[in-house]
């Protein structure tokens, strides 16, 4: 045991003398937290709108600025025909055209219905599948408007009729940086630790210090555990920084507890430093290391569910997104950030958690030799 | 007897890289392990240190198994590579702290040692700089005095003047003569026949095995040479494996 | 030109003998496109909602069969009281949860109204939303069918056209992405790196000081990348029209000239990253740092560039891959014509040939 406290002394002292590391502290995430959440911003308002009308009613007009008043969209382009809009949509300065046909307002009064024709850019599919949402749901608004004006309910109305209430929880102004911010600091913590990690092994081998331990009485136990301390209060002090500008900069309150994602975060680092460790007993130059450790997080950072919902992954990838163990630390955060969720609730992640730590550092420890060939 | 190796060898693939050597070293011998780049010396200290598991034949380091007991092995022995093994970013009183904290020294003879090493060494000014601004004559004597900073049996040193100036190797030399007098037995290889002659006995490999082991005295007679280099030569003529 | 072509033959050789490099070369656009092209994509289907059914009646149970059929939804738990939809909520992954009050169907068919809530998830706004509304779309149907034929007075129906994706299927928004990201990437990075290499193994000089010339030189390291990001073209294309069944739908011809083009654009600043990096290390950090995340956030294919604040929005515009996107996707997922395009065009010509007019100088001025 007192081994372990020289081997944590020197760890320490040489994480401190790293010129790199205030950078890495303090400026990387105070960077990448506000620049990425600026720039990551997946909420859809501003839709670009072309109007067609060939009807030129008053009632196409208040159809028109019905929807413009919604705040999602944004009149870029009038044209007189359909060609014209298609041609907006082309050249990207429309993302959706709303074509009125001549005689709207005529055919819905006197024939007791009528159809508007809408066309979306579906390239971009969440785009579109949430623009034509937003532009049905303000036509039905309408459309009840207009209905109210002609009829009066409930006497003339024997059909029955189903009312929607909806409440958004957790996040009822939709602001998008609740969902990205604790998203974003996760993976910040991840790449921090993991870098930092599996190049520690490989450069005491390129040093040849590692020699010299090998040929001490250290055991390989202590040896993992000296490494494995330091850098999880270094990553924890990243996941304190990011805390902090997440709460100053973006006002994210955490609903739930600090010490939840505290706990959490502890039990998540042993199981990224583990793995990176292990990449680095395998690793012979810290270039390979650096190569190996950059694509394991992209992977891992891609099926986390940061960006895109895990359930619309397919199914193998789904699979994947269960050894990952950044997927979970992300579910976690926003449980505990957005939800308020509570140790007994996050009990399973962190359980499983728990189990890639054991097996990466086991790993890393059977596999780190201090004997070679 | 310190170090005993009978018929120890090592394979690597069908690639004999030392052939079933046997040897002792006595106690507060200094033993110099000479042999041309890729004689397979490097791997002969590295068995014997426990890095490296020998593939038959045995051998026991101060009275301990090679195969079963490297653990206590580890305990016994000091060791310096031609790396110097310091870590560049540390001081050099932490160098001393750390290495001689991992051998288990307990905190006032940790102290007790940091202040005679800083003194001997003259580097009581430095204590507090990074080793990475050592010249390297001080940076090899520190890696010496902190390989022998928990008094070990024997001391292994794996090509432990490699990049040194003459007047430094020299100098380098009485600090190993120092620690013979105390009575710690010295393993050295090197492939500097001048230094061959500081040394109680040499052995001499050649294709992974040795081909002569005997007081520098007595060998440079049997093979009528005038200096350790001649004899080297005339052994190494007969190597089949070229340095790699 | 039989010099010329002797170097060319060596830089094949470098690339052609370190099998690890290749498989990199080779397997990072395949793994890429594997990873964007089915992994990442926003299409909503088996969300897991739960439901909370206070009424328990024949509509009830009608509404909620429908809603389990549906491909969009998956309904993962029967909640017993409101206290539950809290607790699920915390517990992790249901998104919505629906509820319908006591009573319902009497209040459908006598009352003639009936509510029903639905609770969504909103930390994922966007999911959130398309939920409420698919579910909303469901509902809408069944309380038609109640209907029967007979329409509401004053409809108004809407038609709805997904204009180039019907399916709204996510690979169509992110092969053009990833075409830019690994071609900026392979391209910029390998030639910088093996630029720096030549520079660490001391060759550099010995063909500093051959008659050929600096800019010879150049063009001779940059050909076999040329031809491996051709290939990587070809390798992203074929996957994207056999796999993840993205057609192409202007002229093909046109598409790998775009490419080209965007190719010599990547080659020019691996160059000019060449010139400034001293080790391979630092080229590759450097082409990471300044390639690989840029082009990520800037070329809009992961996020809308249109979001972002002004000063954001500006910086994009030097970002190459936003250009050569925009271009991809007109020609590839639109079917336009050079026309529709050639003001992207101009614009990446540009690029390059201020790139490659700086690295050159550059590369002269070391030589002197």
């Amino acid at each position: 045991m007192r081994t372990l406290k020289f081997l944590l002394e020197k760890e320490f002292l040489q994480i401190l003398r790293d010129p790199a590391i205030w950078r890495i502290l303090f400026v990387m995430p105070i960077v990448q937290l506000l620049i990425l959440p600026l720039a990551a911003d997946y909420e859809i308002k501003n839709i670009n709108l072309s109007v067609v009308d060939h009807d030129h009613s008053a009632y196409s007009t208040r159809l028109v600025n019905k929807i413009t008043a919604s705040g999602y969209f944004r009149m870029t382009d009038y044209s007189a025909g359909y060609s014209g809009s298609l041609r907006a949509i082309e050249r990207d300065r429309a993302d959706l055209v709303l074509e009125i046909p001549p005689q709207f307002e005529k055919t819905l009064i006197k024939e007791n219905g009528a159809t508007l024709f809408i066309g979306v850019n579906a390239i971009n599919g969440v785009k579109a599948g949430l623009g034509g949402a937003y532009i049905q749901r303000i036509v039905r608004d309408y459309n009840q408007d207009v209905r109210a004006q002609w009829i009066q309910y409930p006497r003339l109305d024997p059909l029955p009729i189903i009312d929607m209430r909806y409440s958004d929880w957790y996040n009822p102004h939709m602001n998008y940086r609740y969902f990205m911010v604790p998203g974003i600091l996760v993976m910040l913590v991840t790449m921090i630790g993991t870098s930092f990690a599996s190049n520690n092994i490989v450069r005491e081998i390129e040093m040849g210090t590692i020699e010299q331990i090998n040929v001490s009485p250290i055991r390989k136990v202590h040896f993992i555990l000296g490494k494995l301390f330091p850098f999880m209060l270094l990553a924890l002090t990243v996941l304190t920084t990011g805390l902090v500008i997440a709460r100053v900069v973006y006002g994210i309150v955490p609903v739930g507890h600090y010490s939840t994602i505290y706990v959490f975060a502890s039990v998540y680092l042993l199981a990224v430093l583990g793995l990176g460790l292990l990449l680095s007993t395998y690793a012979q130059t810290q270039q390979q290391s650096m190569l190996v450790s950059s694509f394991v997080t992209m992977i891992f950072n891609l099926l986390s569910g940061l960006y895109t919902p895990i359930e619309s992954m397919p199914g193998w990838a789904q699979v994947i997104t269960r050894f990952n163990p950044v997927s979970y630390f992300i579910q976690v955060m926003r449980m505990v950030v957005l939800k308020g969720s509570g140790l007994s609730d996050i009990q399973p992640h962190i359980l499983a958690v728990l189990g890639f730590a054991v097996f990466f550092n086991g790993w890393a420890i059977l596999n780190y030799k201090k004997r070679t060939g | 007897m310190v170090i005993t190796a009978r018929d120890l060898t090592k394979r690597f693939g069908a690639f004999v890289a030392v052939d079933a050597i046997s040897f002792e070293v006595r106690k507060g011998e200094i033993f110099g392990f000479l042999g041309a780049n890729g004689a397979g010396k490097t791997t002969a200290m590295r068995m014997l240190c426990g890095l490296s598991l020998p593939s038959s034949g045995q051998a026991t380091v101060a009275g301990y198994d090679v195969y079963r007991q490297t653990e206590q092995i580890k305990r016994s022995i000091g060791y310096m590579s031609q790396k110097f093994s310091l870590y560049e970013d540390l001081t050099v009183r932490e160098n001393i702290r750390f290495y001689a904290g991992i051998y288990q020294l307990s905190d006032a003879r940790i102290r007790e040692k940091t202040a005679k090493l800083l003194q001997q060494l003259h580097m009581e000014e430095q204590e507090k700089s990074l080793v990475r601004s050592l010249p390297l004559g001080w940076k090899q004597k520190l890696a010496f005095a902190i390989a022998i900073v928990h008094d070990p049996a024997i001391v292994f040193l794996d090509e432990p003047t490699g990049g040194v100036d003459p007047m430094m190797r020299k100098e380098f030399w009485s600090t190993i003569y120092e620690a013979s007098d105390r009575g710690i037995t010295i393993f050295v290889t090197t492939h500097y026949m001048d230094e061959a002659e500081y040394c109680h006995r040499v052995s001499i490999m050649v294709d992974g095995r040795i081909e002569a082991l005997d007081s520098p005295g007595r060998l440079m007679k049997r093979y009528a040479a005038g200096s350790m280099d001649d004899v080297f030569l005339q052994l190494a003529r007969k190597a089949s494996r070229t340095g790699a | 030109m039989k010099q010329f072509l002797i170097f060319v033959r060596k830089e094949w050789y470098h690339i052609w003998r370190d099998k690890r490099t290749l498989l990199i070369l080779i397997g990072m656009p395949i793994i890429q496109i594997v990873l964007y092209g089915f992994a990442l994509t926003n299409e909503i289907k088996n969300s897991r909602i739960a439901v909370l059914d206070e009424s328990h009646d024949p509509s009830t149970l009608a509404l909620i069969q429908k809603i389990d059929a549906s491909r969009y939804f998956e309904i993962t738990r029967m909640l017993h009281s409101p206290a539950d939809v809290e607790a699920v909520f915390r517990q992790g992954r249901t998104r919505l949860v629906i509820i319908f009050p006591l009573g319902f169907r009497g209040d459908l068919l006598h009352g003639h109204r009936a509510q029903v809530q639905l609770v969504a998830d909103a930390s994922d706004p966007n999911t959130a939303n398309m939920l409420t509304n698919y579910a909303e779309a469901i509902i809408n149907d069944y309380q038609q069918s109640l209907n029967g034929d007979q329409a509401l007075p004053y409809q108004i129906s809407t038609q709805i056209r997904m204009l180039y994706n019907p399916e709204l299927k996510g690979a169509y928004n992110f092969v053009p992405g990833v075409l830019a990201l690994v071609l900026m990437l392979v391209c910029a990075m390998m030639t910088s790196m093996s630029i720096v290499r030549e520079k660490e193994m001391g060759s550099m000089e010995v063909i500093l000081v051959s008659p050929l010339k600096p800019f010879r030189i150049i063009i001779a390291k940059t050909i076999p990348y040329l031809l491996v990001s051709l290939l990587n073209i070809v390798c992203i294309l074929v996957l994207s029209v056999y796999a993840l069944e993205v057609p192409i739908r202007g002229s093909l011809w046109l598409l790998i000239g775009e490419s080209m083009l965007f190719t010599i654009t990547s080659l020019s600043v691996g160059l000019l990253i060449s010139n400034s990096a001293k080790t391979q290390q630092t080229a590759m950090f450097t082409s990471m740092m300044s390639l690989f995340l840029p082009t990520l956030l800037f070329s809009g294919f992961l996020f809308p560039v249109e979001n972002m604040p002004l000063p954001l929005r500006v910086v994009s515009n030097v970002v190459p891959a936003k250009w050569y996107y925009i271009i991809v996707k007109s020609v590839m997922i639109k079917g336009l014509g050079p026309a529709a395009v050639w003001k992207e065009t101009l614009i990446l010509t540009g690029m390059t040939l201020v790139l490659l007019g700086i690295s050159i100088r550059n590369f002269k001025i070391r030589l002197a």
